[in-house]
This record gives C-alpha cells, sequence and structure tokens, in this order.
C-alpha cells in the first residue's frame, strides 16, 4: 500500500510537471519566445541621406506585431463606443490624416487641431509628436486619442477589457509579443509599429533625385524658388534635395495670427517664447493632406502659398525666419506661386497611399 | 601553481598604471571632451536664457537671440613633442539642445604636456561636401546648392531693434559665399591657441564664443543695414568670416 502511494505521487508529479512544460499559460509572459523580426525596409534616397531609422529597443519591429499594430489602428473597438478606430482620423488615403479641418470624436465633438498625418515617424531623430510636441515617442503618442475626451473618449482599462475578451486579440497579442495578457503598454507598442512601416518616399521629386525620372521646367523653376532665401526661403524648415524628410521637425510661429489663442509649443515647456510655436510638418503628399496648418484654416495649396507671399502677420513669437513680416511675406509674382505649388506637389507619393499593406485588414 | 597565479595576479594590477617618482599612479591615457559655452561680452548665454534677453552691439542695435546653431570640426591638440592628435567627427552646437554642448570624441589622448588647440569653425573645402552626414541634413543644417552647397557653418535668428524702434528680424547664417552664378568662395575659419597645458586624467576644454565679436571686430555690424537675404550676399558673407576670427577663445581647462 505504502509503495503504491509512492508511485501515485510520481505518477501525479510527472503529468503535472508534462502538463505545465507542454501548455504553458498563454497568460503568463514567455521570456523565451521570439516573434519574426521585420526590420524596417528604408528607401534608397533615405538610406542616401539619413541616419538609420530610430526603432527603441525596447519594441522592435516584427512580423507579427506590426500585423496586430495594423489591425488595431483600423479597428473601431478601443474607442468608448466602438465607432472610431485611429484611422478614422487618419485615412490612408489622405496619407493617413483627415480631410475634415477637426475630427469628430465619438461623442460629436471637435477637436480644436488638424489630426496630423503620418509617415517617416522612425525618422523623427527630434522624438516630438503631435503639433505641440507633448509626446515623447511614437508609443507615447498612441496612448493619447483613447482617453481623450473630444476623440476616442474611453479608458484604457475599458479599451484593454475590450482587447482582452476579444476571440482573436489574446492569440495576436501572445504572438507579438509572448504573452496574451494585454496591457496598454503592449497595445501602443504594436500600434507604434506599424506606423513606423508608413514609410513615403517614392514622389517624383525622389525619383528625379535618383535618376530615374524627370521633372517639368516649372516644377524645377519651382525647386528654385523653394531654395532661394529671397523668394520663398521655404528651406529653412522645410528640408531639401540632401534633407528629405521636408521638415525639421521643431517648432516655429509662422505668422498666422496678431493674436495667439492656441499657445502649442508654450502650453506645453511653459515658456512664454514658445507660445504659438507648432511643428513642422512635412511637404510630402501635400496633394492629399489638405487642409493645411495645425489648425486646417488653409483649404488650398495657394492659400498655403498666398500666407507665406503676402498674409503674414507679425506676434511677439514670429519667427525671425518669417523675415518679410513687415511687407506681409515675400510677395512671389503669380509665376513662381505656380511654379512653386508645381514642384511641391511633385513630392507626393500615391504609391504610399495605395500601398496595399497600409489598408485596412479587418 | 599558487606562486604563478599570485604573480599574474600581480602582473594584471600594475597594467594600466605607470610610477611617478613619488610612486603615485598616473594613467597612461585619459578622456577629452570639450565644452562650447557662448557669452556676450562678460553675460554668459545658456540654453536656459539665450532667448529672454536683450544686449547691445557694437552700432548700438538692440539684439535678442531666438536661435543660435554652429559648427566646429577637425578639433586638434598639439603635444609638446610636436606631433598632433586629430579627433574623427563634427559637432553642431544648438543652443535648444544642452546636449549638443559638449563634443566627447572616442579618441583617448595620451597623458603629458600639450602646447595648442586647433578647430575650424564650420568645415574647410574637404570636408564640405553637399550631402555627405546623415546627422547634419535630418538636421536641415544643409547650405543651398546654388549658394556652393554643402553645410550652413553658423545660423543665429532673432530680432532687433531699428532705427525706428521697429522690432525687425535678422538672420545672420553664414556658409560658403558665392561670388557669382557657379563661383563660389569657402568660407571657414581656422582657429590655432598656443597653450601650455598638462594632461594628467580625464579632461575638459572649454571653447568660448563671444558673440558680440560677430558685430564689431574689425568691422561694425549694423543690422539696420544687413540684417536678411546674406546667404548670397557675397561681402556679408566675407564680413561675417573677417569678424569670426576673433569670436572663439580657449576657456577652462578642468581635470
Amino acid at each position: 500500500m505504502k509503495l503504491f502511494r509512492v508511485f501515485f505521487g510520481i505518477l501525479a508529479l510527472s503529468l503535472f510537471i508534462a502538463c505545465s512544460s507542454s501548455d504553458p499559460d498563454p497568460a503568463d509572459p514567455n521570456e523565451d519566445y521570439i516573434p519574426t523580426p521585420k526590420p524596417l525596409t528604408v528607401p534608397p534616397i533615405f538610406d542616401r541621406l539619413l541616419p538609420p531609422p530610430i526603432v527603441p529597443a525596447d519594441n522592435p519591429q516584427t512580423v507579427e506585431g506590426v500585423a496586430l499594430g495594423r489591425k488595431l489602428f483600423f479597428d473601431p473597438i478601443l474607442s468608448g463606443d466602438g465607432t472610431q478606430a485611429c484611422a478614422s482620423c487618419h485615412q490612408p488615403a489622405n496619407s493617413f490624416t483627415d480631410p475634415n479641418r477637426f475630427s469628430i470624436g465619438i461623442d460629436g465633438l471637435e477637436g480644436t487641431r488638424n489630426s496630423m498625418p503620418i509617415f517617416n515617424m522612425a525618422w523623427n531623430s527630434k522624438n516630438k509628436f503631435f503639433w505641440d510636441g507633448r509626446a515623447l515617442s511614437i508609443e507615447e503618442q498612441a496612448l493619447g486619442p483613447v482617453e481623450n475626451p473630444v476623440e476616442m473618449h474611453n479608458t484604457w482599462e475599458n479599451a484593454v477589457g475590450s482587447l482582452q475578451s476579444h476571440a482573436s486579440y489574446p492569440e495576436l497579442f501572445n504572438k507579438a509579443f509572448g504573452t496574451s495578457n494585454i496591457t496598454k503598454e503592449l497595445t501602443v507598442k504594436a500600434i507604434a509599429q506599424f506606423e513606423r512601416t508608413l514609410i513615403s518616399a517614392n514622389s517624383p521629386f525622389d525619383k528625379y533625385l535618383l535618376g530615374e525620372g524627370n521633372l517639368t521646367p516649372q516644377e524645377l523653376n519651382g525647386f528654385q524658388i523653394f531654395m532661394d532665401e529671397s523668394r520663398g526661403d521655404c528651406f529653412h524648415c522645410h528640408g531639401n534635395e540632401n534633407s528629405p524628410l521636408w521638415t525639421d521637425n521643431i517648432f516655429h510661429n509662422n505668422g498666422l495670427d496678431a493674436i495667439i489663442t492656441d499657445k502649442g509649443l508654450g502650453n506645453v515647456t511653459g515658456d512664454p517664447n514658445h507660445d504659438g510655436l507648432f511643428k513642422s510638418p512635412s511637404l510630402r503628399n501635400l496633394a492629399y493632406t489638405a487642409p493645411y496648418m495645425h489648425d486646417g484654416r488653409f483649404e488650398t495649396l495657394d492659400e498655403v502659398i498666398n500666407h507665406y507671399s503676402e498674409g503674414l502677420v507679425y506676434s511677439r513669437t514670429i519667427d525671425p525666419l518669417m523675415k518679410a513680416v513687415s511687407r506681409g511675406g515675400v510677395h512671389l509674382t503669380e509665376s513662381d506661386k505656380a511654379d512653386l505649388k508645381a514642384f511641391l506637389l511633385s513630392l507626393s507619393d500615391p504609391s504610399f497611399i495605395n500601398n496595399p499593406d497600409f489598408q485596412d485588414p479587418n | 601553481m599558487k606562486k604563478i597565479v599570485f604573480l599574474l595576479a600581480i602582473a594584471f594590477a600594475t597594467i594600466g598604471c605607470s610610477n611617478d617618482d613619488d610612486g603615485n599612479n598616473i594613467p597612461v591615457t585619459a578622456a577629452v571632451s570639450f565644452n562650447f559655452t557662448q557669452n556676450w561680452g562678460v553675460t554668459e548665454i545658456t540654453p536656459s536664457n539665450y532667448t529672454s534677453g536683450v544686449y547691445e552691439n557694437a552700432a548700438g542695435n538692440y539684439v535678442s537671440i531666438d536661435r543660435l546653431r554652429y559648427l566646429i570640426s577637425r578639433v586638434e591638440l598639439h603635444k609638446a613633442d610636436g606631433t598632433t592628435v586629430s579627433f574623427d567627427g563634427y559637432q553642431l552646437i544648438d543652443l535648444a539642445d544642452a546636449g549638443s554642448l559638449s563634443f566627447n570624441p572616442s579618441e583617448s589622448v595620451a597623458t603629458g604636456d600639450y602646447t595648442g588647440i586647433s578647430f575650424i569653425y564650420g568645415f574647410n573645402e574637404e570636408d564640405n561636401v553637399n550631402g555627405a552626414y546623415p546627422d547634419l541634413n535630418a538636421a536641415d543644417w544643409n547650405w543651398p546648392t546654388m549658394l556652393g552647397g554643402g553645410y550652413h557653418f553658423m545660423q543665429m535668428d532673432g530680432n532687433f531693434d531699428d532705427s525706428n524702434g521697429a522690432s525687425q528680424p535678422y538672420n545672420f547664417h553664414n556658409g560658403t559665399a558665392r561670388v557669382s552664378d557657379g563661383i563660389f568662395e569657402q568660407n571657414f575659419i581656422s582657429f590655432d591657441f598656443d597653450q601650455n597645458f598638462t594632461i594628467a586624467g580625464d579632461v575638459t576644454i572649454e571653447i568660448a564664443m563671444d558673440i558680440s565679436e560677430w558685430y564689431k571686430n574689425p568691422l561694425t555690424w549694423d543690422l539696420n543695414d544687413r540684417s536678411v537675404n546674406l546667404m548670397m550676399n557675397y561681402l556679408a558673407q566675407k564680413d561675417m568670416q573677417r569678424n569670426g576670427a576673433t569670436v572663439f577663445s580657449i576657456g577652462a581647462i578642468t581635470q
């Protein structure tokens, strides 16, 4: 009898060990699990001219992470009433911005700024995101809209609960991160992985720089105006042929208002010298990203060019690069305006907005 | 066997240090860092205060600073034995980024006596290659190809009170000088300071820029006359180079 008890005990222990080793609880983080690496594909023009993309060590790009992030980006499950996804205000056809001046949240409330387009985020070496730079990583940026009361108006607790009780998300998180225990941190990591894949560098101007295409004389003359300090002088904030992000990723007051009502960067830093400063947006994909400026006040590119040409107004923090403010602007000729516009549109990349990897997978 | 282990331990303990006559350990090599500081005369200008001050230049213009970035390259130390230590790389100093005010070369230097410090403000002709430096490209630091290409050497932007008392912008930007279409003239400045010092351990060398010098020596620069659109102005570019010759000095050497 005693021998039988010992035998039974050994048998039970063996069964327990066998079961626990072959069938781990997926909620427990599996430290040994390694998802499939998927490094970013660096376009030739970036490879030639820019530093490598910035990918945080604690959130490497993986096949499973990007796929999960893409599904989450297009899924309204993160919003308070299940009606709004990231993609609702960041639409692929619009270079991942909103064609409306202000996006409407789930409660019908309107924001106060135009949603920013999303591309080439991994090359933002300044690591300041949003128009006012208040998020210091893509992951941190992705945390904001879920709880913003005029956007998705949810709580992360609820959002994570919805994902956790979903039929497929726990397994997708398990594949991406080695755990089915979903957290907001893992959720934004996946979204950030997807967002880092949104790379745009295949415009006619890129092809021209690579020797793979030609520009029209009008586009080339527009580029000269862009680079001419006494005419367009756009390059100090918006890049050049050797700085193909077409943004400096820093903050400027570009002479929109005499009285500043939205402090922008000043709200973040508390420095009154930063009042009215907003991040320079990239000039890529302008064909798809109207309306323009942080508050979407300009419906057309012509209005934007007219602003810099004749519409500048002084305020205390206006950037000194708006050097012609006392005359209202640089006063381009109508011909120069048309050529400048033609050049700017040569920075748009139809293959980006039509990329099948960037569309709704759900 | 125990003896061998003991001897090895002694040997490892003594490697990496040498003894001076007093028996003190002196490191053979030391790390060097360069600390860039700015001042306007006697007033210190730092990342935390540069946008809040108003300064009077030699022409009597009251000047504020919104942005100050400049490039230093080819930093070298000259040893008493006649040899030179050259540090790879360059430094884009940006007062909006406190971390950029320190240049920390990867190379270490031999301890001992030194007689001089030299560097280049901007890039010399060999280094000033259009689009060659990815980090500077990403910083949008390029100088237009139509003006000779390469990179800015300095970008100082701000405002001044004009002769009518009105606030006006200035863009004091320096780089390659355009003589005429397709004809360009290099515009960097070489600094070579005689300075006797001894490196006995890790050392920090201060390189100081007196911003007021850009406006006064030898040419008194009146922003009422020249404040914007200076990049394509050959004479303005060469006058900046002339005035720049007295801008830098060697400050404290600490170790």
